[in-house]
């Protein structure tokens, strides 16, 4: 070991975040870091398209090691800011290069208490590794594989931060057990309350559960992700369907929970409004992934819930949802499946990775394609759909460029199975049964700290936003119990967990000094 | 507050046989007994790895903390129940009460049609009538005389009480639509007309109505999986609209029903119901042979459940 230099430097140590222990490394430049992304070990597609076992297989320690040192370590690093909850990447990265998971998993834990979850779900692309500094000239660092790779560890060697807890006595109730009301719940528990998460589902985990199938997000690890929250005192009630069962009003006025978090996401899927869309063999992507993913239709008949599926599957919709709709729909048997798109690759929303191996397992894409009609078979089933071929025309709303029906294109499309995926609306039940202002679209309406019309009641997440991603649900779920905090006049310890060095002291006070003490539990 | 968990399951507390197909269920709930209304309903999971089943609330009783299921045995879940669930064992799982609640006020004279297992739900929403100040008339249909069921409940909240069996055995002779047939011909003024049964019976009932321009509410139970809004599995088509029965439902507007692609959908799994009957049949008769197991025991007084299983 390098004798510590950092007296050398003390102008550089300050602009650092974390420890000195890198300090004695030389400084890393583009040239020095090995050029190319460490490839990660994936099943082989004819193989791993007759089972559930998850594709990715994630890095080893060796390879986990080899990509670490990839990271240039910038002083302004980009990555923190792409992360909707902003984890400390170099931070945790710096503490892998020097062989130290479980320094890297405190790290990460501090932002993010679901490191496996998102390691594997997040459209890392799209944000820290969008912006990766290094990425403007090699491949950005394999950020999520890494996050993957500590979180992993930690579940195998059971690792569980969980914080000494000051109890508050404040009761915190939150109303789905999605990736936003997880993350909510976390914080809240970590900041003394008594946290309750209600779940209208028999098991915990929302779309993690019954939405991301086993080949992509493991239930084992979500139900580890969720065991920790256990660890920090979190409650969950299944079987419990908030609205109906008992109100928000009643939670608040009732029941005694100081503040509420609702979280009950968009799973109403959008109807296909075509003509046939209600025969046998046509079906929503949210029921094909619940019966699979949550009731195990795929172990039928060891589990009761059926899935009969079709020789020839067609998708409708290219977002993540229907990648994992294909991938199920060629797991389960189907001889061909076939994703059919009104716009082009380039705007296809799925993750390019969920793409790739959706095209590696054999789904044949059909591009510039819209249903029409859905033609039945003279016995309730589908026999084929009508299509057309779209073109591209102007940019719309979105940004993205309109599909234009071409006149006279239309063509017959043989399958006996139509998925649906073309996505999903707010879910109404708690808008039917509270008095919470909603927009016209009945998604609730918040201010920008998450706050609803109702004192003490606080919304995230997708029945927010509209469909989104679950670590943008997450992220809602932090703010949304950073302002309960403010509204419960909690002292917020989690501000300085998100990578702001350097706040400096007030009177003397670091003002970085936390409320709790982390202390390690196995 | 919230007394039972999944961990510890849904406390059965009674039971009752009604025929040797249809049961009831008494599950300790105190929640969801407070918060139950007439046409509303549950889902229901037996075992960890059972299907979700939804089936209407049958009554509730807000002081003893309890909700009454009843259940006809159909299909291998349902048969399974009928043969574990006895009071004192636990459900997995059982979550509601969902649905739109039926509006109950404001309606002076209603006639209530139950048939066959629909009976049950019809109650508690002609007992939330008749306390609502409402003249109510109640139309039960059953196949036979032994297959009738609390018959003496409704009498009890109904204002006049038509009975009609398939066979003449019990009451009058005809179907429930012949029964509104005759409510509508000694009543000019009914208000509304609530229906709960098969989608045959629906439908027929609907038929009977539509000429007098009588409001008709019927509730529908289409497949479905979560009940929250989520599968789609369970949407209808009412007018010129697709609802989903587990949210916007399970009451509609009969007339505007379209019931032919209703039933049509509920034929989706006949096939694979079929076969997982036929399986559970088929371990419950070896089950039997071997006298080691004592997984499904029967029990005293019930009819015996494998010769029901074997025989449907």
């Amino acid at each position: 070991m390098r004798p510590n230099r950092h007296w050398a430097c003390p102008i550089r140590l300050k602009k650092r975040w974390g420890d000195s222990s890198n300090m004695a490394k030389k400084k890393k430049t583009i040239r020095s870091i090995p050029q190319l992304r460490t490839p990660v070990r994936e099943l082989d597609p004819q193989v791993r398209v007759k089972n559930f076992e998850e594709v990715n297989c994630g890095y080893s320690l060796d390879e986990a090691l080899n990509e670490a040192e990839r990271c240039l370590m910038c002083p302004d690093p980009a990555c923190i800011a792409g992360c909707p909850v902003n984890i400390n990447i170099p931070k945790f990265i710096e503490a892998l290069t020097a062989k130290d998971v479980r320094g890297a998993y405190d790290v990460i834990t501090a932002s993010n208490l679901l490191a496996s979850v998102c390691g594997r779900v997040c459209p890392q692309e799209t944000q820290c590794e969008g912006v990766c500094i290094v990425g403007e000239t090699l491949e950005p660092v394999a950020i999520g594989r890494l996050e993957r790779f500590v979180g992993d560890t930690a579940i195998k060697e059971k690792w569980v931060n969980i914080p000494y807890i000051e109890p508050t006595g404040y009761k915190i109730g939150i109303v789905g057990s999605g990736p936003a009301g997880m993350a909510c719940a976390a914080d809240m528990a970590k900041a003394g309350c008594d946290v309750t998460v209600f779940e209208a589902f028999h098991q915990a985990g929302g779309v993690l559960k019954y939405g991301i199938p086993d080949f992509r997000l493991p239930n084992a690890v979500v139900d580890a992700e969720i065991e920790n929250l256990r660890k920090l005192g979190v409650k969950f009630e299944c079987n419990t369907l908030v609205g109906r069962l008992f109100t928000i009003e009643q939670m608040r006025n009732e029941f005694g929970f100081d503040a509420v978090f609702i979280g009950t996401g968009a799973g109403y899927p959008s109807m296909l409004g075509i003509p046939g869309d209600s025969l046998n063999g046509v079906l929503s992507a949210n029921e094909l992934l619940t019966r699979c993913n949550l009731m195990r239709a795929k172990e039928f008949p060891n589990f009761d819930t059926p899935l009969p599926l079709g020789k020839r599957v067609a998708v409708i919709g290219a977002g993540n949802t229907a990648m994992d709709a294909m991938r199920v729909s060629l797991r389960l048997g189907a001889e061909k499946v076939y994703c059919i798109y009104r716009r082009s690759r380039a705007e296809c929303p799925a993750r390019a990775e969920e793409v790739h191996h959706a095209e590696q397992e054999g789904v044949e894409f059909n591009w510039l394609t819209a249903p029409v009609e859905v033609l039945a078979d003279g016995k309730g089933n589908v026999r084929a759909m009508r299509c057309i071929k779209m073109e591209l025309g102007e940019p719309d709303d979105s940004g993205r460029r309109r599909p234009v029906p071409v006149a006279g294109s239309e063509f017959e499309f043989e399958c006996d199975q139509i998925v649906f995926a073309i996505g999903t609306n707010a879910n109404p039940i708690i808008g039917q049964t509270s008095h919470l202002g909603l927009n016209k679209r009945g998604y609730i309406n918040t201010d920008e700290t998450l706050a609803t019309s109702m004192a003490g009641v606080f919304a995230g997440g997708d029945i927010v936003t509209g469909a989104a991603t679950v670590i943008e649900a997450m992220g809602a779920g932090r703010k949304a119990a950073r302002s309960i905090k403010n509204y419960l006049r909690i002292r917020d310890s989690s501000d300085d967990d998100a990578g702001k060095p350097g706040l400096g002291t007030f009177f003397g006070i670091d003002l970085r000094e936390r409320n709790f003490a982390r202390i390690r539990a196995a | 507050m919230i007394e039972a968990s999944p961990a510890a399951g849904f406390k059965i507390l009674a039971r009752e046989d009604f025929s040797d197909v249809t049961y009831s269920l008494v599950i300790h709930h105190p929640l969801m007994a407070k918060a139950a209304q007439p046409g509303q309903f549950v889902i229901v999971m037996s075992h960890e790895s059972g299907e979700r089943i939804p089936l209407t609330i049958a009554d509730f009783d807000r002081k003893k903390g309890t909700v009454t299921l009843v259940v006809q045995a159909v299909g291998k879940s349902t048969k399974e129940m009928q043969q574990v669930c006895q009071p004192g064992t636990s459900l997995y799982g059982i979550v509601g009460p969902m649905g739109v609640p039926s509006p109950l006020t404001g309606k002076k004279k209603v006639v209530c049609v139950g048939g066959g297992l629909g009976v049950a739900p019809i109650y508690p929403q002609a007992r939330g009538f008749k306390e609502n100040g409402a003249y109510v008339i109640g139309i039960l249909g059953f196949r036979t005389k032994s297959l009738v069921f609390w018959a003496d409940k409704f009498r009890a909240c109904c204002d006049e009480l038509i009975l009609c069996t398939d066979d003449g055995s019990a009451g009058m002779k005809g179907f429930v639509s012949d029964g509104i047939k005759l409510a509508i011909a000694g009543h000019k003024d009914i208000d509304e007309v609530v229906a709960i049964g098969p989608p045959i019976m629906m439908k027929a009932c609907v038929e009977v109505t539509r000429p007098h321009a009588i409001k008709t509410i019927v509730s529908l139970n289409p497949i479905m999986v979560d009940g929250t809004g989520m599968c789609g599995g369970c949407r209808v088509k009412i007018g010129n609209e697709v609802k989903f029965a587990c949210v916007d439902g399970p009451d509609f507007d009969g007339h505007k029903v379209d019931f032919n692609d209703l039933m049509m959908r509920l034929k989706r799994y006949t096939e694979e119901e079929k076969a997982a009957l036929n399986r559970w049949s088929e371990s419950c008769r070896i089950m039997k042979q071997t006298p080691t197991v004592n997984a499904a025991e029967p029990t005293l007084g019930l009819p015996d459940p494998f010769e029901e299983a074997l025989g449907g």
